[in-house]
């Protein structure tokens, strides 16, 4: 398993490279300025100057490398010289990624949105999982029941109803009609005290919510499909024939091996939560990193979506080899070496 | 009854404005939420040309002199404008003398002197900077701070406007000891400073979120110890704009929220929730047709759409241009896509109302058969499938503009309305981004032009015309020799029109320069440089409760906002 493990982790460096290459090329080959979106009356000579400030001046391979620099040695650098207090050769003069929007380091901006992103869309995620579990299970248990019936209706409006549709129901629902919660993420609220997490609950419940209803019809879905697999197995019947309970049955003999491809499922979902969930960040302003990347993307600010879209190459690599293992530990079966 | 209230209520403030000083105190009105649907992403203007970015900046740091709701300017930082008449502006026009008002103060407590303004320039002009406002300093030879409040901004040409530099929120003013070590190409690297800029405006910085949110408290050294009114301010940015508006005017989150570009049904629906209003007022933006001179037609290759491809197979006639002109029904594009922030016309320059000309009107009422007979008259007869046509050339039309849901809703009206004199209309969007980006390397970009009508808005900033009728001298057509950079995008040529161009640039008088002005938009017009459709506005909303707003076109919207105040 070890093995297996550094073999992985060797062949991902060479995978990364690629990508990194590819993203960037695809990037360069876009027809986008980010002179784009400035005001017309800001005139053509000058925009130039702007476009070789931002170093558009130089060629193709050279703005490669130079990223390819400053994300491998520089900002790893700046990131060990904060994190210890230390300085680290002439740290003053290396040269960090700037996005050419803001003008400040790309990674300070990823940290600072950081927070609110793995907040709502992370707590969505586990809250997803919350409701998915439970309603799989009975679902799978009692089939065709009326419970699966409206489980199954319930995850098919989730699951095919855009979140750019229901946000803006609840919206509409929830903050105009009734008020009872904001319809805009105030990204400066500090939690304190108990009030204070009170307004913090109050204005994570709709994003949230909105989120955890498509992630939970997703994987309700696959807890029923894998619950209802085991329990045609012959070790389902052989535990029954001994005399077992149940409900030990279900959750202990059942729930266990069904689980194992949710597991997977549920890791290889791990980075879209960092990603962000751009559509739901935009309709309540949570402004976090999928905001991030969609207003890079539209000013054309390229070290912006190159970092970010890196960063989240690589959390989708690590998250693949997390859940191959994962697999592996979980069922004595699967093992790869 | 609404225009009423909003009358009285303006009344009011602008008696509490002169009269009332002594009774409001600094900070006395508690929060204040402003909503950009467009995220604020640095505070440095200089860096960023950005609407958005010039307006959140406007809260921190300010320029000498700003324009009023009503186009006027209107002294910030100095007591008075310099003219000639008040020996502000020497008599060859070649240098303007600022003089500081006394006392004034950094918001962190040190005194703005004339050295601080002499920077700023020196800051912008800087080489390698990409200062994005360079455009302001044009002709700019030096400037000198001649002692500790006046400073002197001498131009290498008579420059009969010389409010280029320090006028308006896009040429603030920025703090030396601030700036000195982020000169040129250092100047992205102050992260700290593009972030929190000290300044002489109503608010400072206490929080800087990039892409997101802004937060402000009131500026202990303001020069009006009343103002302002509100303690702390958050401006906020993300979304879209219909959920601006709503969360103003329907939620009442927010005070304030700019930009709403939704279609007027929406808004008016949102307004009869009661919580807030809508604010509009009039600049000088026009959204206009520019028709192509030039052949755009791929077989001329490298040529196409420059003067070397020749003139256009049918546009270049000029009874094609003016019959495409009245076929329009500009009543009703305004009506569809803008309803009150729009207003049908046929000047290129509509505003402010002195430059403003009311002799091309023709084009204000659509006459489809006076356009159908002159094409009959020039020669262009409809073929089998009712499009016109004349020695082979028929009158089928590559209309693009940029995405944008008002825009294709005119398009396909405009489509319709052309359908009916017998011109064939293929329809093109293209993502703004793209469209208004200048990459030459990319055939898609309005300064290319590959195609025969092009549709998007421009405008000026400040109130002076002249460098924006300059953009239709024949030398500056985009072309690949300079880069596909001019700014003439029909590229529309005409000796006389050169030379009034160049004539205004001599012209000092007021009533001169207003003649000369109207005398070219009128040139434009008449020979169909392009088709003018609609002298747009802005439109904001603001809550109920908010008082003293004074929506403007001409400078920040948010010029005033050391005025507004919490009604109670």
């Amino acid at each position: 398993m070890f093995h297996y493990t550094l073999r992985r982790l060797m062949f991902a460096v060479p995978t990364l490279f690629v990508i990194s290459f590819i993203i960037f090329a695809l990037l360069d080959l876009a027809p986008n300025d980010p002179t784009g979106n400035l005001p017309l009356t800001i005139p053509p000579e000058v925009r130039e100057q702007i476009r070789m400030s931002l170093g558009l001046g130089e060629p193709f391979h050279i703005r490669y490398l130079k990223w390819l620099q400053q994300f491998f040695i520089a900002e790893p650098l700046n990131f060990i010289e904060q994190a210890f207090g230390i300085e680290i050769g002439n740290s003053a003069e290396r040269v960090r990624i700037r996005s050419w929007a803001t003008r400040s380091p790309v990674v300070d901006l990823i940290v600072e949105r950081m927070p609110q992103t793995l907040w709502v869309v992370g707590m969505s995620y586990v809250v997803g999982i919350l409701i998915a579990l439970p309603v799989g299970i009975i679902s799978a248990y009692r089939q065709y029941s009326w419970f699966d019936q409206i489980g199954t209706f319930v995850s098919m409006v989730g699951f095919s109803v855009p979140t750019f549709f229901t946000g803006v129901v609840l919206i509409v629902v929830f903050s105009v009609y009734l008020g009872w919660f904001p319809s805009i993420y105030d990204t400066t609220h500090r939690v304190t005290g108990w009030d204070s997490f009170w307004v913090q609950v109050r204005q994570m419940i709709l994003p949230v919510m909105v989120l955890a209803l498509y992630n939970a019809a997703q994987l309700s879905r696959f807890v029923r499909a894998s619950m209802l697999d085991n329990l045609n197995q012959d070790y389902v019947r052989t535990a029954r024939a001994k005399g077992m309970k149940e409900r030990v049955v279900l959750l202990v003999h059942v729930l266990r091996n069904s689980l194992i491809p949710v597991v997977t499922v549920i890791a290889l979902g791990i980075p879209t939560i960092f990603s962000g969930a751009i559509i739901t960040e935009q309709i309540f302003r949570v402004n976090g990193l999928g905001q991030l990347l969609i207003i890079a993307i539209q000013g054309a600010d390229i070290p912006l979506v190159q970092t970010l879209t890196f960063i989240f190459a690589v959390l989708i690599i690590l998250c693949n080899l997390i859940a191959d293992i994962l697999y592996g530990i979980l069922d004595p079966r699967i093992r790869y070496d | 009854m609404k225009k009423l209230t909003t009358f009285l209520t303006g009344t009011a403030a602008a008696i509490a404005m002169t009269a009332g000083a002594a009774q409001a105190e600094r900070g006395s009105d508690g929060h204040l939420n402003i909503l950009y649907w467009q995220a604020v992403s640095i505070l440095n203007p200089f860096l960023s040309g950005g609407t958005k970015d010039v307006e959140g900046s406007s809260l921190i740091i300010e320029p000498l002199a700003k324009f009023n709701e009503k186009g006027e300017m209107v002294p910030a930082l100095v007591d008075e404008i310099p003219t000639v008449e008040n020996g502000g502006v020497s008599e060859d026009l070649k240098s303007v003398t600022w003089v500081l008002s006394e006392g004034l103060m950094w918001s962190d407590g040190t005194p703005v002197t004339a050295e601080d303004v002499k920077f700023t320039a020196e800051y912008c002009m800087a080489e390698d900077g990409g200062c994005q406002q360079v455009a302001n300093f044009t002709d700019v030879e030096s400037v000198e701070a001649v002692d500790e409040r006046t400073v002197k901004v001498n131009f290498s040409i008579a420059k009969p406007y010389p409010y280029g530099p320090f006028v308006g929120a896009q040429s603030p003013i920025i703090q030396k000891a601030q700036f000195e070590n982020c000169v040129g190409a250092r100047a992205p690297e102050c992260t700290d400073a593009n972030f929190g800029p000290i300044g002489t405006g109503p608010f400072v910085v206490t929080r800087f979120a990039a892409n997101d949110v802004i937060e402000l408290e009131a500026n202990p050294n303001y020069r009006d110890p009343a103002k302002p009114a509100f303690a702390t301010v958050t401006l906020k940015g993300g979304g879209d704009a219909a959920s601006a508006a709503r969360a103003v005017m329907e939620t009442g989150e927010f005070d304030y929220a700019w930009n709403l570009q939704v279609e007027p049904e929406i808004l008016a629906q949102m307004e009869a929730a009661g919580r807030g209003e809508l604010i509009s007022s009039f600049g000088t933006s026009v959204e206009r047709i520019n028709l192509n001179m030039t052949d755009p037609s791929p077989e001329k290759g490298a040529d196409r759409s420059t003067v070397e491809a020749g003139p256009h197979p049918f546009l270049s006639d000029p009874a094609v241009r003016r019959a495409l002109s009245i076929a329009l029904d500009r009543e009703l594009i305004v009506e569809a896509g803008y309803g009150e922030t729009g207003r049908p016309t046929c000047n290129i320059l509509p505003a402010p109302e002195a430059y403003a000309s009311k002799n091309v009107d023709w084009c204000l009422t659509q006459d489809i058969e006076e356009a159908n007979r002159l094409l009959d008259e020039a020669g262009w007869m409809p073929g089998g499938d009712g499009i016109r046509e004349k020695d082979g050339v028929r009158l089928s039309i590559l209309y693009s503009t940029s995405t944008n849901s008002v825009r294709q809703a005119t398009q396909a009206l405009v489509k319709d309305m052309w359908q009916q004199i017998g011109v064939e209309t293929e329809l093109r969007n293209v993502d703004a981004a793209v469209f208004f980006g200048g990459d030459p390397a990319s055939p898609d970009t309005f300064q290319k032009f590959y195609a025969d009508v092009l549709m998007y808005t421009n405008n000026f900033d400040g109130t002076d015309p002249e460098k924006y009728m300059a953009e239709w001298l024949c030398d500056d057509a985009p072309k690949p020799q300079n880069g596909w950079l001019g700014a003439n995008i029909p590229r529309f040529c005409s000796e006389e029109y050169d030379a009034l161009v160049a004539k205004m640039g001599e012209t000092a008088p007021l009533e001169e320069r207003q003649a000369l002005a109207i005398q070219m938009n009128d040139i434009l017009t008449n020979e169909g440089a392009h088709l003018p459709l609609v002298h747009r506005g802005d439109v904001s909303a603001k809550s109920m409760t908010l008082n003293g707003v004074l929506m403007n076109s001409w400078d920040s919207e948010l010029w005033n906002a050391a005025d507004w105040t919490r009604a109670e």
